[in-house]
């Protein structure tokens, strides 16, 4: 298992490498610099070649782009990500604070996709052809047809007008005031969990269906034992390999990719960081982010990989 | 009646009707706003961006002032300096400071303070950036002779030179921080300003308190004031309407204003004035055939903007028909004389079979296609765009549109490639010398993608420019205009934005003005609960 484990770790290595370069190179290749994002775009009436010329040498941007890697490199190989070019804050600091809110509001979504997930697609499998099937089924089909955005402004929209009341519009930890914190994220939280919890559902419904149909299942059931125990100890365990995959992969893509439903809410994550750095062109920040999610899904993967090995025997073994 | 009881009901009837400006202020409270966009650092002298003014402005003071209650947002008025005098050649300009201002560290302000703050935009040393040292390249020297008084000398008297100093971004900084790092203020507040800095959690909120020792006493009103950060516009408008902000200073959309009150009816209050921005279509002189001004002319003459106003007012953040200065602004040209140039004719028809004879004239076939660069932001160049390619339509021309990403967009209309094009200009305040600025020679200002030279239009800026007499100027104006927009057509303005800022009715003491950079000092402005 020790062997595994390496093995899958040092694959982690030139992965990394390979979407460090990508990133580096596509972000130079599109049009503008973050000098001209920032001083361009306000209709500046006096704007000179000088005032950018000291801005670009200001940020390294006038040395050859081998050196602007290199630099860029040896930072990363001490984790040093370096300063926001739109800021001039340390990345680390400008990820930290919004890695606190991304977090807990993928936990939250992950958790209400899982509790919704899995008890509805086995229900949905165990009465297959039923009134109960059939009502899962629209509920999870509605849930994938439903950008979560659009229900989060139909949630903003319904409080405002029923209420006379919306979420507030700035960020709490949990640890400060726990009801503020939960007033504010439990309706993105709803939003893009019940989206995700459609994909799980139809997921744990046809693999569940497939387990039910194994001999094995039939064995147990002809045993006499117990439908629980034979869903819960038997089918469950073979049945949730792919939705186990499946919320893993969903939860490292919510760390970094709600813009739109960050947006609705004002949250101050970092799918919106991403986005505010790419249209700046702020190239270490933008580095930096995608450097954040690739490692989260490299991570990600890994734990799941170790989770299907502990869950099926026969994975660690080939 | 008692007479007491009538002399009671009298007051009382008096003072329900004085106008709500009049209302004694009260003090106390926090005011909440979004702000659209984050300031990427606190330096006033080097950003060019409302996100910086908006949660930014409070901490500090500037020299002048834009009186807070003139809503054309031209007037003077002191902030800093107490009072000032020109000399009789115009060209020294001399400002008596206030006693007794205070830093937020308890220094006292000096004319050393001053000196040292407009060096750093005027006269920045290697390596620092000052995005408006172009505008005071007429300044010679700044002179603090004693701890009170401020000498501007001017190389050339000039008509704009006090209107200059009316930039909400010329905060007043700490002579001996500068002395130690002139990058230091791009990082850290410290001003004299009447609130004090309490933090920024950055892509979320500032706060600001309420200075205490501030200069102005009795001011300011408020507590504090919490600055929210909100890119969305659906989200600004959602908490307004959730009144969970008091106002946006920057401004919503039609439909926007239409929503917040439709809401909150008499809980809001609802100011709108002509903005101080305006998209313009530039044209680049070097692709043939808008070399030729006759078709230059034939575009602005198929533009029915009259109809435009009233349409696309209901829509878009556009309203008045507009020539290079702000419509109702002291230098603006009135309707009847604008209405004269071309393009601006009230009879669409006629207007439009002149463009036609032009593009004859000009060897122009029918049908002739050419591509509309237009940035990819939807409010309002999006509607513009569609205006403006079915207006030219109509005189037989066939339009393709390309929309270039929102960052990219000027680094790639500045490459010369494009055509026909979208650009854009925003000011402070509405002065000649800041608005006409963007229309003179490449040569002069590289920011003109038009790409000619015209050096007629530059002497007119020149002479206006000099022009101490307010009447001469406007003349001088007014004949700038109509080279630029009518005789040669060199660019074409579509409709003048129109700031529409529906706010809580709790805010009182704050005026629109036709800039979203100006009336940010919330020194004035109260709430009533």
């Amino acid at each position: 298992m020790a062997r595994y484990i390496l093995k899958r770790l040092l694959a982690m290595i030139p992965t990394l490498l390979g979407v460090a370069i990508l990133i580096f190179l596509l972000l130079r290749v599109v049009p503008g610099d973050v000098v001209e994002a920032r001083f361009m775009t306000q209709g500046s009436q006096f704007l000179s070649q000088e005032l950018m010329d000291i801005e670009r040498k200001k940020l390294g941007l006038d040395q050859p782009m081998w050196q602007q890697f290199t630099t860029w490199m040896g930072g990363l190989a001490r984790l040093d990500f370096g300063v926001s070019m739109w800021t001039g804050g340390a990345i680390g600091e400008e990820i930290k604070l919004r890695f606190a809110l991304s977090l807990q509001l993928a936990l939250m979504a992950s958790t209400i996709a899982t509790l919704l997930a899995i008890p509805l697609g086995i229900l949905a499998a165990v009465k297959q052809d039923t009134w109960v099937d059939y009502t899962v089924r629209v509920f999870s089909i509605a849930g994938l047809a439903t950008p979560s955005f659009w229900l989060g402004i139909l949630m903003i929209l319904t409080m405002l007008t029923v209420f006379k009341w919306v979420p507030p519009m700035v960020f709490t930890p949990f640890w400060v005031n726990p009801w503020e914190n939960l007033a504010q994220l439990i309706w993105p939280a709803l939003a893009v969990g019940y989206r995700y919890s459609a994909v799980g559902t139809r997921m744990m419904r046809s693999a569940m269906l497939e387990v039910l149909r194994e001999d094995y299942i039939r064995t147990a059931r002809a045993k006499g034992l117990w439908l629980k125990l034979i869903l819960t100890r038997h089918a469950l365990k073979n049945a949730i390999l792919p939705v186990l995959t499946v919320i893993s992969l969903e939860f490292a893509f919510l760390l970094g990719g709600l813009v739109v439903t960050e947006q609705v809410f004002n949250l101050n994550g970092l799918g919106m960081l991403f986005v505010e750095a790419i249209s700046r062109r702020d190239y270490t920040l933008t580095q930096a982010l995608v450097m954040l999610v690739a490692t989260i899904f490299l991570l990600v993967n890994f734990f799941v990989d170790i989770a299907y090995a502990w869950l099926d025997p026969r994975i660690r073994y080939s | 009646m008692k007479p007491v009881t009538r002399l009671l009901a009298l007051a009382a009837a008096a003072w329900l009707s004085l106008p709500l400006n009049a209302q004694t202020p009260r003090n106390g409270g926090e005011l909440v706003f979004p702000v659209p966009s984050e300031p990427p650092s606190y330096d006033g002298h080097r950003e060019e961006t409302f996100g910086l003014i908006h949660p930014i402005a409070p901490f500090y003071n500037t020299l002048l002032r834009v009186d807070p209650n003139d809503k054309s947002g031209t007037k003077p008025a002191p902030s800093l300096a107490e009072s000032w005098t020109a000399s009789a050649d115009g060209k020294t300009y001399t400002f008596k400071l206030r006693k007794g201002v205070k830093f937020h560290d308890g220094a006292e302000l000096t004319s050393r303070d001053v000196k040292a703050s407009y060096d750093k935009i005027i006269f920045p040393p290697p390596g620092v950036g000052s995005t408006r040292k172009g505008q005071y390249s007429d300044v010679a020297a700044v002179e603090a002779p004693d701890a009170t008084t401020v000498v501007f000398k001017l190389k050339e008297p000039s008509g704009s030179f006090i209107s200059s100093l009316l930039s909400p971004y010329n905060f007043i900084y700490k002579a001996e921080i500068l002395a130690k790092d002139m990058n230091w203020y791009e990082k850290n507040i410290m001003g004299t300003g009447p609130f004090t800095f309490v933090e920024h959690v950055k892509g979320s909120h500032v706060v600001g308190k309420k200075n205490a020792a501030y200069w102005d006493k009795g001011k300011p009103y408020l507590d504090g004031f919490r600055a929210v950060f909100m890119r969305d516009s659906a989200a600004q408008v959602a908490a307004v309407r959730g009144e969970r902000a008091h106002i946006q200073f920057r401004g919503f959309s039609p439909a926007e204003r239409d929503s917040i009150v439709s809401t909150l009816g008499n809980k809001v209050t609802v100011q709108e004035s002509p903005w101080d921005c305006i998209l313009l279509v530039g044209i680049n002189h070097q692709k043939k055939p808008f070399d030729d001004k006759r078709v230059r002319r034939a575009l602005t003459l198929a533009l029915d903007r009259h109809q435009a106003s009233q349409a696309l007012s209901r829509i878009a953040i556009v309203k008045a028909v507009a020539g290079v200065q702000v419509p109702g602004t002291p230098f603006a040209t009135p309707p009847e004389e604008l209405n004269k140039l071309a393009g601006y004719w009230k009879d669409a028809e006629k207007s439009r079979a002149e463009a036609k004879k032009l593009l004859k004239e000009a060897g122009v076939p029918e049908g002739f296609s050419f591509t509309f660069t237009n940035r990819g932001i939807p409010m309002p160049y999006e509607p513009l765009g569609v205006w403006l390619i079915d207006q030219w339509r109509r005189v037989g021309l066939n339009v393709k549109q390309e929309v270039v990403e929102a960052a990219a967009y000027f680094g790639t209309i500045r490459k010369g490639d494009a055509q026909v094009f979208m650009d854009f200009q925003c000011g402070y305040i509405v002065e000649p010398d800041l608005d006409m600025y963007k229309f003179l020679s490449t040569s002069r200002n590289p920011a003109n993608y038009g790409r000619y030279e015209d050096p007629i239009l530059d002497a007119l800026y020149d002479k206006q420019s000099r022009a101490t007499n307010p009447e001469e100027r406007k003349r001088l104006v007014r004949a700038f205009e109509k080279r630029v927009l009518d005789d040669e057509a060199h660019y074409l303005m579509t409709l003048q934005w129109h700031r529409i800022i529906p706010h809580s009715a709790k805010v009182k003491g704050w005026t629109v003005t036709p800039s979203h950079y100006l009336n940010n000092t919330l020194d004035t402005v109260w709430l009533t609960q």
